[in-house]
């Protein structure tokens, strides 16, 4: 959905996660009590996630975590995530700095591994180097 | 991607550089989401305005200072003080010099200052099929379900570049065969009586939000009801905060959904969710983390903001209790638009409220401006949307109760029927 290349390590959650609300804009952290990774770190990490969900405020969350330099280095979702397509591409406008999204379809999103180190690349593939 | 003539002048910065960066965003999310085409909107929502992040700065500082203009009447979501009373309600100056900042930076690009997250309260209300392009997940709802106007849920920033160009990216609920209902659910088992209170539909929408995810539901089972206003906003609001819901449609009620036939635009629905009196009693044990008893510090009413029968509802419940006051350790906040405040100090609500102990603020909410002490460890409130943020954003304890309630345990100092009505056997 947006372009780039990242590479990090996997944080992967199969609960969809709404940025606003469920991040720490000033730590990178996610702070939703309901979610099942809450207390750990997305910052410099490969962020899967099945989708967003809530808040359209988002893009907002995720342009001030790439200002911030707490961004994760990447997100990869399962399903289309516009709101946070919106937040990498005004950080590319603004800041000449966004991080790529990308959106997998179910059936390659489930291979990816917690924990795991992969690489994102231009054209949307994910590989393990 | 098809573009107009103007379009392309926009991008090529024919129209300045505030306009050409509102265009780049508008195009560049069309290709991210895959819509082949632009449409015109007639209005916006901005959501934007209620952070005081460095890059929020940022963004309308360079909108603001390259000579952004909104091209279609353009409401505002929260800023995060009360513009007018934030002294009296301890705001940091620090803290109220940014947000007045940003304010003045979305005034400057021509947009009407309502500071609402509930616009479809008040002026410019949206008419039945009108091409909006609307943040703030409340009011999108409501927008697309209840008045049967058109938008997706608008980003933070998409918002405002499409309120700039008047063009957004042509997919989603934007598009009839998009608003089809896609599940339907059956409400049943609950006695009539029990919906009185919209805080019993936000209860439902937290259900319903979770369950269906990004599917469109057709609510059968309720229309018999003749739900108010306030109570489809609770619905709307607490379900688009426990899932991404945009429109739903309530069988029978909703303009868009005479009877299922049409909700479902002719289509055989395959899924049924049920819902009864047990998903309901979980729903309200998941929403309120707080035991009976525990004492309170805070109250939260009016998220989404107030109307004015929620404001009335109050003031009665408040003047049924005689000269009651809300307990010395407890606040009791509620949270409305400036214009719906001057509705009800002409319709006397506000001197119960006054004796109570209850302050008003206007403009803004409990997690964009500082007004819930940050001390604070356990909150009550009748709304699923305040509920399901709160913890995170306030780390506070919930407990979710209706307006009766909120006013009763404010008055002890402790959680009060906050067990929900679908309890009482």
């Amino acid at each position: 959905m947006v372009v780039g290349e990242a590479e990090g390590i996997v944080l992967r959650s199969d609960r969809a996660i709404s940025l606003w609300g469920g991040i720490d804009p000033s730590s990178g952290r996610i702070i939703d009590r309901r979610h099942d990774r809450h207390g750990e770190s997305i910052v410099g990490r490969v962020f899967a996630i099945p989708a967003e969900k809530g808040s359209s405020t988002g893009s907002a969350v995720l342009l001030e975590l790439i200002r911030a330099g707490l961004a994760p280095a990447g997100i990869v979702t399962s399903e289309t995530a516009p709101i946070l397509a919106v937040g990498s591409i005004v950080a590319e406008e603004l800041y000449g700095a966004g991080i790529p999204i990308v959106c997998l379809g179910p059936r390659d999103w489930t291979k990816l591994v917690d924990g795991e180190w992969v690489r994102i690349g231009g054209d949307g593939s994910i590989t393990r180097p | 991607m098809e573009l107009t003539k103007r379009d392309r002048e926009m991008l090529d910065g024919r129209f300045g550089e505030a306009a050409r960066f509102a265009m780049s965003v508008v195009v560049r999310t069309a290709e991210a989401v895959g819509a082949e085409a632009l449409l015109s909107i007639e209005g916006a929502h901005i959501d934007a305005c209620a952070l005081r992040s460095a890059s929020s700065h940022d963004v309308i500082r360079h909108l603001a200072e390259n000579g952004g203009r909104v091209s279609v009447p353009t409401t505002l979501s929260m800023v995060s003080l009360d513009l007018e009373n934030w002294r009296y309600l301890g705001i940091d100056p620090g803290h109220a010099e940014a947000a007045t900042q940003i304010a003045d930076g979305y005034r400057a690009l021509g947009c009407i200052p309502t500071w609402t997250c509930a616009p479809y309260q008040g002026y410019l209300t949206p008419r039945f099929g009108q091409q909006l392009a609307w943040g703030e997940s409340n009011a999108v709802a409501y927008a697309n379900s209840v008045l049967g106007a058109r938008t997706n849920r608008y980003a933070d920033y998409l918002d405002i570049c499409a309120a700039i160009t008047g063009r957004a990216p042509y997919t989603g609920l934007h598009r009839g065969e998009n608003r089809r209902a896609t599940v339907r659910v059956r409400v049943g088992g609950v006695r009539a009586s029990e919906w009185d209170s919209p805080t019993a539909w936000a209860a439902l929408g937290a259900f319903v939000g979770g369950a269906v995810g990004e599917r469109v539901p057709a609510i059968e089972g309720l229309s018999e009801l003749r739900p108010s206003n306030d109570a489809l906003k609770a619905f709307g609001a607490a379900a688009a905060s426990f899932g991404s819901l945009g429109l739903f449609h309530v069988v029978g009620t909703t303009p868009e959904a005479p009877d299922l036939q049409t909700a479902s635009q002719g289509r055989s629905l395959s899924e049924t969710m049920h819902v009864t009196p047990v998903e309901l009693r979980a729903t309200w044990d998941e929403l309120s983390s707080a035991e009976p008893e525990t004492p309170i510090d805070a109250v939260v009413l009016g998220c989404p903001h107030a109307s004015y029968a929620e404001l009335e509802g109050l003031a009665d419940a408040i003047s049924r209790r005689g000269d009651a006051r809300s307990h010395e350790n407890v606040q009791f906040l509620v949270f409305a638009s400036a214009p719906m405040v001057e509705l009800a100090r002409r319709g006397g609500l506000l001197e119960p409220l006054g004796r109570f102990g209850a302050t008003i603020v206007r403009d803004s909410c409990p997690f964009h401006a500082p007004v819930v002490a940050a001390e604070a460890t356990t909150l009550m409130t009748d709304s699923g949307k305040c509920a399901y943020y709160a913890p995170g954003e306030l780390g506070v304890r919930v407990a979710f109760g209706t307006i009766d309630a909120c006013v009763e345990s404010a008055r002890t100092g402790t959680v009060r029927g906050g067990e929900g009505p679908w309890l009482r056997r």
